[in-house]
């Protein structure tokens, strides 16, 4: 991110590097989209309405990223639709030059499946934020997961309520004190990846604001994947909740904590990434010295495995003194959509039972003639 | 044996039993033979909640109710010539409703010591000379079902279930019903289980064969079929007129029908019905809740579709939020409430007309929407029509306000030709793309400028190119639609809404009254499901002798232009519901005139003897 927050950090034109390389196909939650005719820029999604977040907030940088990755989709302009719900967070439609709704508080997702399950043909995004997606609409979001249908969520963690200034939320540390909770909050906080995997998620990734190359990578692997995909996205609050993350985005600090998961790759972390990771007792992950570990033992990322439990032991690892926080791709195995199925059983019962007949259908079996 | 035969114009037949004892199955078929056979009719199930309540409890009454005649009725009936009783509870609960010198048909293998003492009776009623007024006929149904079945290779609790098919068979014989239409629906029914199959076919031909050949019955009815206007005919459930009435506007608009939904009594028929038609193209979402049906119906809508959810009063409550969005935004959205008594989980299997001021009023802010009750279970399917019509034309949220007894009653229905249905897609258009040309883009697309007609704003569906737009629950500038905290604008948009709505009534068909000579000082004026009682009743009165003027209002919001002239012009209007008196709240308020409320919420229709009683006594006063 550069350091002025108000930039939209495109203005050197600087090409982003790609952690995952872009695929020779098109991105596998697009088959069904239209390509654009012409090639478009980070300014043509731009739109005329001036962007209203406080100075210095993790949301300018997001937008900045998704605004610049979006030509990469290379479908048209009209054909992307991106759904929030309520929130500082999701305010991002406005400023996005496409389709948007910006809807009510945490029913995004329902509304987005209704988009996405009777269309097709485009793109659908959702933008929330860790008290839209987890308090009050935890429920959407769990059963959106499980639906599987072809939408892409991005959860803005600030682990504060922002635009309500500065209550905790289902993402602050067990004590957090704010203006409602003067003596400490009580209650145990959600691991939003943790959740989202236990919720049948296909597709589970978390990035940060901040870091804008792998936030555009993990935006990509997103894109790429056919169903739900779900990308938690820490953002820095400084007005109700600054340096949240600071510990895995400080340099220095960040890399000691940071295991940046690679699809295939060891995994290594820490100084001079001389830590690996293993399973322990009752199949929790543990940290260990790569020296002197047997090297049968040490794993190696694979987000393709089918069994969530890595995925899962993976998502343990973050604890709040973000001692080992994984970044990247958790778990991205494909299954089919739920908007590819139920276009499927029309399609079924047109071959089998012929196109609708609305005579026949109000005629019914049992009539009788007067007259 | 040669039986009497007597010829009857209407008749009322109730079936009761025990939750598990097939009286909806029996008085269904029974309908449906009604209904081939010609005669006029209409019917009220009427069931427990519980799916199995203890058995033979009075709680755990089940009963259908049918009024069939040889003229034109408007409802299932007061009280019943025929009950049949399957059991010391039905007996118990249903015998009140039956006037002296109706015929009971009890099974007496039921009359035991023990299920007699379950609800209270010291002793067999159809023994104690209880029953002396009513012409009693105890038969042992049970039995002599399953000693027909005897030699059926099938269980005794199966041969014991084949009661009601006895008695269907009975009551088939005693008003000399068409019988094939039972015996095929039987061959599809239990197509997999040929020996159950047969046995019920056996059950149901002795029942008949009881009737004819048995001293228990002297006299055959006949009831003749009515004269209807000339057509092809089906009898039809209001929930199931519904779900066709919104695929018909779905064919009729070229929409396609998204609809999302969460079980609830008593809609769930509704989202049954619509889930067997993919063939047309309907997709159907069984949401997490209600407020994810509504949330998918509006993504739909906003998608170009026809967004639609159904649900029933605890529901509604949770839509509320949506439902105002929609308002917001100004998307077409459907949304059917089969309303149940309530408040809160109430009584989920019994009708109520008191969700209307929550349809119209039930969100924050000034938050108007289109608001629309069918009359008659057929009619679910011309106001389902109507609604798509209100809501595709002027981009907004329509509420559909059925009830539990349109939505399970049923009536024969004339099956309208395909032409006869309203052209829907002449009532709207998709905005237009906005595309560059020579480089130059078109005028900016402003999603907030209005029809002058009749204020919808664009309906711009993504997938279109240069309409690209952001809206929201926020306020927005009138034509740019951008976000707005302007004071005037604001108090302009609240206004603006409110007439778009408003301005519905001059396209919607006037109130029509039915005042014969012209004579009548009193209106009756009702909306919704009590048409029926209500017409009966306005029909009794008139033939001894009274004047008075009926209407019926299918438009709740905005009411049709003429309502407050129709409403002057009469000295006294009565208005009942089934509710405390919520239209005559809206039109104390609107027209500044009184009417009289009459209000009962007993979880059932009106009785048209009881309103007659009323109107009488209205007429007497003014
Ligand atoms: C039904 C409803 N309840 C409460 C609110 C108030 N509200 C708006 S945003 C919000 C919390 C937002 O927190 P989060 O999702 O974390 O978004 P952030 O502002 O932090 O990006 C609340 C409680 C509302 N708009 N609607
Ligand atoms: S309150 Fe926090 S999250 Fe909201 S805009 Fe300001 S800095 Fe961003
Ligand atoms: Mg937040």
């Amino acid at each position: 991110m550069s350091d002025d927050p108000m930039s939209d950090g495109t203005a050197n034109g600087e090409a982003v590097a790609a952690e995952f390389p872009e695929p020779a196909h098109r991105f596998a939650s697009l088959t069904l989209v239209p390509k654009a005719d012409e090639k478009l820029a980070t300014k043509d999604f731009k739109s005329d309405q001036e962007v209203r977040w406080c100075p210095g907030c993790g949301d300018y940088a997001i937008l900045a990223a998704f605004q610049s990755f979006l030509p990469e989709l290379e479908i048209p302009r009209e054909n992307l639709v991106i759904i929030s719900g309520i929130g500082c967070s999701s305010r991002l439609p406005y400023y996005v030059n496409s389709y948007g709704m910006h809807s009510i508080h945490g029913r995004a997702p329902a509304i987005a499946t209704g988009l996405a399950s009777s269309r097709p043909d485009l793109s659908v995004w959702v933008i929330t934020g860790d008290g839209d997606a987890l308090s009050i609409g935890g429920n959407h979001l769990i059963h959106a997961l499980r639906r599987n249908v072809n939408i892409k969520i991005l959860l803005f963690n600030n682990r504060i309520y922002g635009l309500t200034k500065g209550q905790y939320s289902p993402t602050s540390e067990q004590g957090k004190v704010t203006k409602s909770t003067p003596f400490g909050s009580l209650d145990t906080p959600f691991n939003p990846v943790s959740l989202a995997i236990g919720a049948e998620a296909g597709f589970v990734a978390r990035t940060i604001d901040s870091d804008r190359k792998h936030l555009t990578s993990v935006l990509r692997a997103a894109a790429d994947h056919k169903g739900t995909a779900f990308v938690e996205i820490y953002q820095n609050c400084p007005i109700y909740n600054d340096d949240a993350f600071a510990p895995v985005t400080e340099p220095g600090e960040r890399d000691q904590r940071l295991i940046r998961l690679e699809q295939a790759q060891p995994i290594r972390f820490g100084a001079d990434r001389s830590q690996g990771l293993r399973f322990g007792r009752y199949g929790a992950l543990e940290a260990v010295p790569v020296a002197g570990s047997d090297p049968d033992s040490l794993l190696v990322h694979n987000a393709e495995e089918t069994d969530p439990s890595y995925a899962f032991a993976l998502s343990r690892l973050d604890s709040s003194d973000f001692a080992h926080t994984p970044i990247g791709v958790f778990r991205n195995v494909e299954r089919p959509s739920y908007d590819e199925l139920m276009s499927a059983q029309i399609d079924t019962a047109r071959q089998q039972q012929g196109d609708g007949d609305l005579a026949e259908l109000l005629a019914g079996a049992d009539t009788w003639q007067v007259g | 044996m040669t039986k009497q035969v007597q010829q009857l114009d209407r008749v009322i037949i109730r079936f009761a039993g025990d939750s598990g004892d097939g009286m909806q199955l029996a008085g269904d078929r029974f309908t449906q033979e009604t209904a081939t056979f010609g005669n006029d009719l209409s019917t009220l199930p009427n069931f427990p909640a519980e799916i199995r309540a203890p058995a033979g409890t009075l709680p755990g009454v089940s009963s259908f109710q049918l009024h069939f005649a040889d003229h034109d009725i408007l409802t299932p009936g007061d009280a019943p010539d025929v009950l049949v009783a399957m059991n010391p509870a039905a007996l118990k609960a249903n015998l009140a409703d039956v006037p002296r010198g109706g015929d009971i048909i009890a099974n007496t293998d039921e009359f035991t010591k023990r299920n007699l003492a379950k609800v209270g009776y010291d002793a067999s009623p159809l023994e104690d000379g209880s029953l002396d007024a009513y012409q009693l006929h105890a038969i042992p149904l049970t039995s002599v079902t399953v000693k027909a079945l005897e030699g059926f290779d099938i269980t005794r609790k199966d041969a014991e279930r084949a009661k009601n098919m006895f008695a269907l068979g009975l009551l088939s014989w005693l008003y000399n019903r068409p019988v094939d239409g039972t015996l095929k629906y039987l061959e599809t029914r239990f197509a997999a289980r040929p020996e159950i199959l047969a046995a019920n076919k056996a059950a149901f031909q002795a029942g008949w064969n009881y009737g004819e050949t048995t001293e228990a019955f002297s006299v055959q009815y006949e009831v003749k079929p009515a004269p209807l206007k000339p057509g092809k005919y089906r009898n039809i459930t209001g929930n199931v007129a519904l779900a066709y009435g919104l695929v018909a506007a779905s064919r009729r608009s070229g929409l396609p029908l998204f609809l999302g939904s969460y079980p609830i009594t008593p809609a769930s028929d509704v989202l049954h019905e619509l889930s067997k038609l993919k063939r047309f193209g309907v997709r159907t979402m069984q949401a997490e809740d209600e407020i994810s049906g509504v949330g998918a119906a509006l993504g739909a809508s906003f998608g170009g579709g026809l967004g639609v959810t159904t649900t029933s009063g605890p529901g509604m409550c949770l839509k509320a939020e949506t439902i105002g969005l929609a308002a917001s935004v100004e998307l077409p959205l459907i949304i059917c409430d089969i309303q149940r008594a309530g408040p809160s989980t109430g009584m989920p299997t019994k009708t109520e007309q008191a969700d209307l001021l929550m349809a119209i009023f039930g969100r924050n802010g000034e938050s108007p929407v289109a608001v629309v009750a069918p009359a008659t279970p057929a009619d679910c399917f011309d106001t389902a029509l109507e609604a798509v019509r209100i809501a595709v034309k002027y981009r907004t949220p329509v509420i559909i306000l059925s009830d539990g007894y349109l939505a399970n009653g049923s009536e024969p229905w004339r099956i309208p030709s395909l032409d006869a249905l309203p052209k829907l897609r002449d009532e709207f258009k998709f905005a237009s793309g906005n595309v560059a040309v020579d480089g130059k883009a078109g005028p900016p697309f402003l999603p907030f400028a209005r029809d002058q007609k009749t204020l919808a704003r664009p309906w711009a569906v993504p997938g279109t190119p240069g309409l690209e737009h952001r809206i929201g629950g926020i306020e927005k500038a009138d034509i740019t639609g951008s976000i707005s905290y302007d004071p005037d604008n604001h108090d302009k948009m609240v206004r603006l809404r409110q007439a778009k709505i408003d301005g519905i009534a001059a396209d919607i068909a006037p109130v029509e009254v039915d005042d014969p000579d012209g004579s009548a000082k009193v209106l009756v004026l009702g909306w919704g499901s009590t048409y029926g009682s209500i017409g009966a009743a306005v029909r009794r009165v008139r033939l001894a002798g009274g004047a008075v003027a009926q209407a019926h209002l299918r438009h709740l919001s905005p009411f049709p232009a003429n309502l407050g002239d129709v409403l002057r012009s009469y000295e006294k209007v009565l208005v009942p519901e089934i509710n405390l008196g919520q239209l005559a709240l809206l039109l104390r308020g609107r027209y500044l005139t009184d009417v009289v409320s009459y209000n009962r919420v007993r979880g059932l229709p009106f009785r048209a003897s009881e309103l007659a009683d009323v109107i009488q006594d209205v007429i007497a006063n003014v």
